[in-house]
């Protein structure tokens, strides 16, 4: 699937709850699903700071694609971090950088992508472009 | 006297709406208040009927608009029991004040080698200000610490200040702790040892009656927003003697007598402060917001608010795994807490979605956050406005949240 179909798939699966309670219940239980990183994966180099909650990310290049684990210490931020991976992970560092990640907006999660302190969503996002014109350079 | 708070709420028509499809419960007035209706009304009429210029025009509206501005400088004064008009000094919000004090006291009264002490419960506004003055003059900035269950340790004022030490800065009430601090014999100590003292009252005057001259505080700040005023003004009370010896914070038009290029000269007080045009609308509605409050009583309004204050107290201690930051029975207006194993970004955004609006995060106060070694904290504060029924629908709610995130 492209990344334009996974994001359709979400917002498919998002699209039967009404409510605000049972959407968000549904984002929390991808977050305690989403595994959890080692201890020593936890550090400064990995860390994506936001006001209220605090992300790590860990890129991986495997031929030619980039692979990402992450976690959040808060459940609904790992719930994001979730749905991101679901999106991005193993893919080229071409396709990433070419996507437009409109998911969260889809699902009417929008407050967690407006450029407030609230959390490391955009921050998230732009490291994850960043990482793959990392990679994308190496790779040249 | 008891206050009618379901009268009272309909002056605040703000209240009565559904968010997600659930009846708001507005617990976030420490960060800002609503308004009545009586202080939007004046800001329409003011735009509908006679808005100008204040200070200058020799018309109709200019003239109406000044004297009314400079009417509520008389209430301020009055509100706070100031000595003189001159000492009521209209910035845009409590962490303008504090910046006025820190840059223009600090050209005046600070050197190499001078310390200022702040508390270590203070708004990043109480803190910043002062290491910006510190690193521009080479001063030092001094911590006074609190303890666990939120008390100031005035006792260690003793050794901290010292034939150095020019200015102490602390809250009245603690925006995170809630704690009222014993600013009156803060300033005693302070006083008797030659160290001027600022009062970051934002989080006091909507709660408990100020009297800058009975508690001879130096500086007194404080913003309308958090006492059903408009957003961006604030206030900053100064000794006339303090503020006459102060340079200007910012030049423009209003604080000058004359300008040339050879020399220009100052105004007088007020007015030597307050550069620009100022939030006029915003002020003149301020005038209303202080009558409203004036109207109701302090007294009623702190009495209503402390009944509220402890009942929840109370229901939030029903909750296993339940921390409450600063327990001091000197209490006022706010309540910050935890939940073992549950982040409070989870907390706050579920709650949103139940209607319910609550501060989370770190509050503006990171060193209150690094003494209870603690990422973030909810924070839910009162208004006048609020009900006994709203804290009972706000613990259900927490209730609820901490099975379904445990």
């Amino acid at each position: 699937m492209t990344i334009e179909q996974i994001q359709q798939e979400i917002n498919d699966e998002f699209s039967i709850y009404e409510d605000w309670m049972d959407k968000y219940s549904y984002l929390i239980e991808l977050g305690n699903d989403l595994p959890e990183l080692d201890a020593k994966d936890k550090n400064d180099q990995y860390v994506i700071k936001g006001c209220q909650s605090r992300v790590w990310l860990l890129p991986e290049m495997k031929d030619g694609k980039l692979y990402f684990r992450g976690e959040s210490d808060a459940v609904i931020v790992k719930g994001l971090v979730a749905l991101l991976l679901r999106v991005v992970s193993g893919r080229t560092p071409d396709e990433i950088l070419g996507s437009d990640l409109h998911f969260v907006d889809d699902i009417g999660l929008k407050q967690h992508l407006s450029p407030t302190r609230s959390n490391g969503l955009v921050a998230m996002i732009k490291q994850i472009k960043l990482y793959a014109v990392a990679y994308k350079k190496i790779s040249e | 006297m008891t206050l009618d708070i379901a009268r009272i709420r309909k002056d605040f028509p703000v209240l009565e709406q559904q968010v997600y499809n659930k009846p708001l419960i507005y617990l976030d007035s420490a960060a800002s208040s609503q308004k009545p209706l009586a202080v939007l009304k004046k800001e329409e009429q003011l735009h509908l009927q006679y808005y100008g210029n204040i200070h200058r025009g020799a018309h109709y509206m200019a003239d109406k608009a000044t004297l009314d501005f400079e009417a509520v400088r008389d209430q301020v004064k009055a509100f706070i029991h100031a000595g003189y008009r001159e000492e009521i000094i209209f910035t845009k919000g409590t962490t303008e004040s504090i910046n006025l004090v820190a840059f223009s006291f600090g050209e005046a009264f600070i050197h190499e080698g001078d310390e200022i002490i702040v508390s270590e419960m203070e708004h990043h506004a109480n803190i910043v200000p002062w290491q910006m003055m510190a690193a521009r003059k080479g001063a030092q900035v001094r911590v006074l610490p609190f303890d666990d269950a939120g008390r100031l340790m005035i006792e260690k004022l003793d050794e901290l200040i010292n034939e150095k030490t020019r200015l102490l800065a602390v809250c009245q009430v603690a925006n995170t702790l809630g704690t009222v601090n014993p600013v009156q014999k803060i300033i005693e100590k302070a006083h008797a040892r030659g160290v001027k003292v600022l009062v970051d009252g934002a989080q006091a005057v909507n709660h408990l009656p100020v009297d800058v001259v009975a508690l001879d505080a130096d500086f007194y700040a404080f913003s309308a927003h958090k006492m059903f005023g408009p957003n961006g003004v604030g206030v900053l009370y100064g000794k006339k003697e303090l503020l006459d010896q102060m340079p200007p914070y910012q030049g423009g038009g209003e604080m000058i007598s004359e300008v040339s290029f050879e020399a220009t000269t100052y105004n007088e007080l007020p007015y030597k402060f307050e550069a620009g045009t100022p939030n006029i609308t915003g002020v003149i509605a301020f005038g209303e917001a202080i009558a409203y409050l004036e109207n109701l009583g302090i007294a009623a309004i702190a009495e209503h608010e402390h009944r509220l204050l402890n009942y929840a107290t109370e229901k939030l201690m029903e909750i296993p795994g339940m921390t409450i930051y600063g327990t001091q029975p000197d209490k006022s207006g706010v309540i910050t807490f935890n939940v073992e194993g549950i982040h409070s970004f989870d907390l706050s955004t579920m709650l949103d979605k139940m209607g319910i609006a609550v501060r989370s995060g770190r509050l503006c106060a990171d060193t209150v956050m690094q003494h209870y070694q603690v990422s973030g904290t909810i924070r839910i504060s009162f208004g006048v406005y609020n009900t006994q029924d709203e804290i009972d629908q706000f613990i259900a709610a927490l209730k609820k949240l901490v099975t379904m995130l445990s």
